[in-house]
């Protein structure tokens, strides 16, 4: 993500002290140092990587857990609420952090791996140019990325000062930041944009990411609670609100807090006199072009693969998700033995989609290890 | 600088260029192609070869679906094939409209080989010529970006107000045949184009970014070219002028014939039918075109480079940049004899 100037957003932010969790003496560890013969490296601290290192250790089995940033919880510490119960990212945090705290647990914080290598049944697990560890199988846990939005450049992201994503809305209301019109005061509106790096192959993206829709829903109300004169539009190809909740929230996004919905891509965006953000799209249902002028324009973006590039180790992100090998049934990587998925670098999923991923690549690398080493049952 | 914009880099070369004219330009900017080749021969030292054998591209009758796409290829491809004679390799077109067409069919053979041989083929039974692609194939306005510091080097106007010593404000529109179809055929790309703001930050003056910016200037062949339609065309232009009107600029500047001609025409009929005027002070705003913006900073005389011909008075752009003229030979031919008057207009209201 490129640092973003928020020049109109009133800075609420206190400095939260690094998820403290990550030292020994803010949770008690749990399990017994008894010697662990086999070790698994799970590569990322997200939602995955947290469910499968948890998993990994209530099975005895020792975890060596790469993280690249200084501390683990990935885009969650980034995130507000949670749809669709809005439960804070904190609690979630709280939850899947628990579970490792653990003796077999070994955290390595700061460390990228680039890539891994399989040889005669050991896993090399290689930084840019040298290697920093082994291990019997790998979890690749590595999540997404964001859709660099500078790619739709006919929204002006990263030019027009108004103009933002999801993303740094998100991080805008976990921050307890304002949102502010360029007079300081709340805004008179703010419009949406569905789909920036998701069904495009303009820019080379076919995949739907799935969760846009729910968090512009989402975010959506969020501006109306804290606005209520806000009038908030949201511009849609068509609404997938698929998962537990969903639906029911798209429903009280329009019944209740009078989002209105507006099925049409936008074209494109300019910066007007003031400042603020004009919009030109097409209303579908109505048959009619439309242009609208707000104060923020905030673009949805998708998910992009991130482990490509570890699997490839040629550093390059390819455009489509990793495929594991029975993508139906199981997350082993194909030709790549001991080497499993988890999470959002087999494809866009939820929360709950990734913490359930997560903790079954551990039993899938635990399967692999027990026939390796010859314990089938 | 936009920190992306690395992307849409293009190769431009460096000398020996063919260079084929604008229908449109030459006759209602008939000063303009003329000027282009003056400043490339005896301002930059570059050699510039027209063969007098080139005709139009066939560009308004293909859009306009009165020329088939064969026959339009099978003329292109005789331009080439002028090219190849004359020993050049190195392809600039002065319109927009053709750069459009030209990158179209080199995209179409690119796919489809076998089109292109069937090209090869028609221009061989008709004329029993052959042809070879451009090596370098761009517009005229790159030429004009790529040498845009040396240019400065030998300006003597800027692009700032005499008065003030603040710089120029310009619009600067881009034809939509420019970068809209092959975003990585112009420098900057579609949506935010760098290859006028170039010429214009390099001169001296400021760009305005208004929100239709990027709106297509109104020409849209069938819009303008079917009188049925020609409402669609002036209100295109409309929208454009009403949008930039709030930031009250100086001047505009475009790199397409069509645009140039539509944005300059048109300011005199929407002032006749409802007497709105869109430049600061009630007055109307001078359009001109990317050499004529280049002929007035290395200080060519106005009048010899045909701002004469535009339907916007230029003589309020020429005394803000403080740029010397003679009223009485303004419509003065190359011997001085006057060939017509300025007639008074007065404003219907």
């Amino acid at each position: 993500m490129m640092p973003r100037e928020k020049p109109y957003i009133k800075s609420n932010r206190q400095e939260i002290p690094a998820f403290a969790g990550m030292t020994s003496d803010a949770q008690p560890v749990t399990g017994n140092r008894q010697p662990v013969t086999v070790r698994v490296a799970v590569v990322g601290g997200g939602p995955a990587g947290m469910a499968a290192v948890g998993a990994l250790a209530a099975m005895h089995i020792g975890v060596d857990w790469y993280e690249k940033e200084d501390r683990v919880g990935g885009k969650l510490n980034n995130y507000h609420q949670l749809f669709p119960d809005r439960v804070p990212a904190s609690e979630a945090f709280g939850q899947l952090v628990k579970g490792t705290y653990h003796n077999h647990i070994d955290r390595h914080l700061g460390k990228a791996i680039t890539s891994v290598g399989v040889n005669a049944g050991r896993i090399s697990l290689n930084g840019k140019d040298h290697k920093i560890g082994e291990a019997d199988a790998v979890i690749l846990a590595t999540g997404f990325d964001f859709f660099d939005a500078r790619h739709k450049e006919e929204f002006g992201y990263g030019i027009y000062k108004h103009v933002i994503t999801s993303a740094d809305l998100e991080t805008v209301f976990a921050d307890g930041d304002k949102l502010l019109n360029v007079n300081g005061s709340a805004p008179a509106s703010v419009a949406f944009v569905h789909c920036v790096g998701s069904r495009d192959e303009q820019v080379g993206v076919s995949y739907c990411s799935r969760l846009c829709c729910i968090t512009g829903i989402k975010q959506a109300i969020q501006i109306r609670r804290e606005y209520r004169e806000t009038r908030v539009y949201n511009f849609y190809i068509d609404m997938r609100a698929f998962g537990r909740g969903y639906e029911e929230l798209y429903r009280e996004a329009q019944e209740n807090h009078g989002v209105r919905f507006i099925r049409g891509r936008v074209s494109e965006a300019s910066e007007d006199e003031q400042g603020r953000i004009r919009v030109k799209a097409e209303d579908t249902l109505m048959s009619r072009p439309i242009k609208l002028t707000v104060d923020w324009l905030v673009l949805l973006i998708g998910m992009s693969p991130s482990c490509s590039a570890v699997l490839s180790g040629k550093g390059e992100r390819e455009k489509s998700f990793t495929n594991a090998e029975n993508p139906l049934t199981g997350s082993a990587v194909k030709g790549q033995p001991g080497v499993f998925l988890a999470g959002c670098c087999a494809g866009p999923m939820s929360i709950p989609e990734s913490v359930a991923s997560g903790r079954s690549a551990a039993v899938q690398a635990a399967e692999y290890l027990n026939k390796k080493n010859g314990n089938s049952e | 600088m936009i920190h992306y914009w690395r992307d849409y880099q293009k190769e431009i070369a460096e000398d020996e260029f063919f260079y084929v004219r604008s229908c449109i330009r030459q006759n209602f900017f008939p000063g303009a192609e003329n000027l282009f080749i003056d400043i490339l021969r005896n301002k930059l030292g570059k050699k510039v070869f027209e063969d007098a054998d080139h005709t139009t591209c066939t560009g308004i009758g293909y859009h306009s679906d009165i020329v088939p796409i064969e026959t339009t290829m099978t003329v292109i491809a005789r331009q080439f094939a002028l090219m190849k004679e004359r020993g050049y390799r190195n392809l600039v077109i002065s319109c927009v409209t053709s750069f459009g067409l030209y990158s179209e069919i080199l995209d179409l053979w690119k796919h489809d080989p076998a089109l292109k041989t069937k090209i090869e083929g028609y221009l061989s039974e008709a004329t029993g010529r052959s042809f070879d692609e451009p090596a370098n194939m761009v517009h005229a306005s790159d030429i004009l970006y790529k040498f845009r510091y040396e240019i400065a080097e030998q300006a003597v106007n800027r692009l700032v107000n005499n008065e003030t010593g603040l710089p120029l404000r310009v619009v600067d529109h881009i034809g939509c045949h420019y970068a809209k179809t092959f975003p990585e055929r112009g420098i900057g790309g579609s949506e935010f184009p760098q290859v006028l703001t170039g010429l214009i930050k390099a001169w001296g003056g400021e760009t305005v970014d208004y929100p239709e910016r990027r709106h297509c200037c109104g020409f849209g062949f069938r819009q303008y070219i079917l009188q049925s339609s020609r409402g669609y065309s002036i209100s295109h232009s409309r929208t454009k002028l009403e949008s930039m009107m709030p930031y009250e600029p100086d001047l505009i500047v475009a790199n397409c014939p069509g645009c140039a001609m539509f944005l300059d025409r048109w300011q005199y009929t929407l002032e006749e039918t409802d007497g709105s005027v869109y430049g600061p002070g009630r007055t109307k705003i001078p359009v001109v075109t990317h050499e004529e913006l280049a002929g007035l900073v290395l200080g060519y005389d106005p009048w010899e480079i045909g701002l004469q011909t535009h339907q916007v008075p230029v003589e309020g752009l020429l005394d803000k940049i403080g740029i010397r003229y003679d009223p009485e030979k303004k419509y003065a031919d190359r011997q001085g004899k006057l060939i017509g008057d300025t007639v008074a207009v007065t404003a219907i209201v």
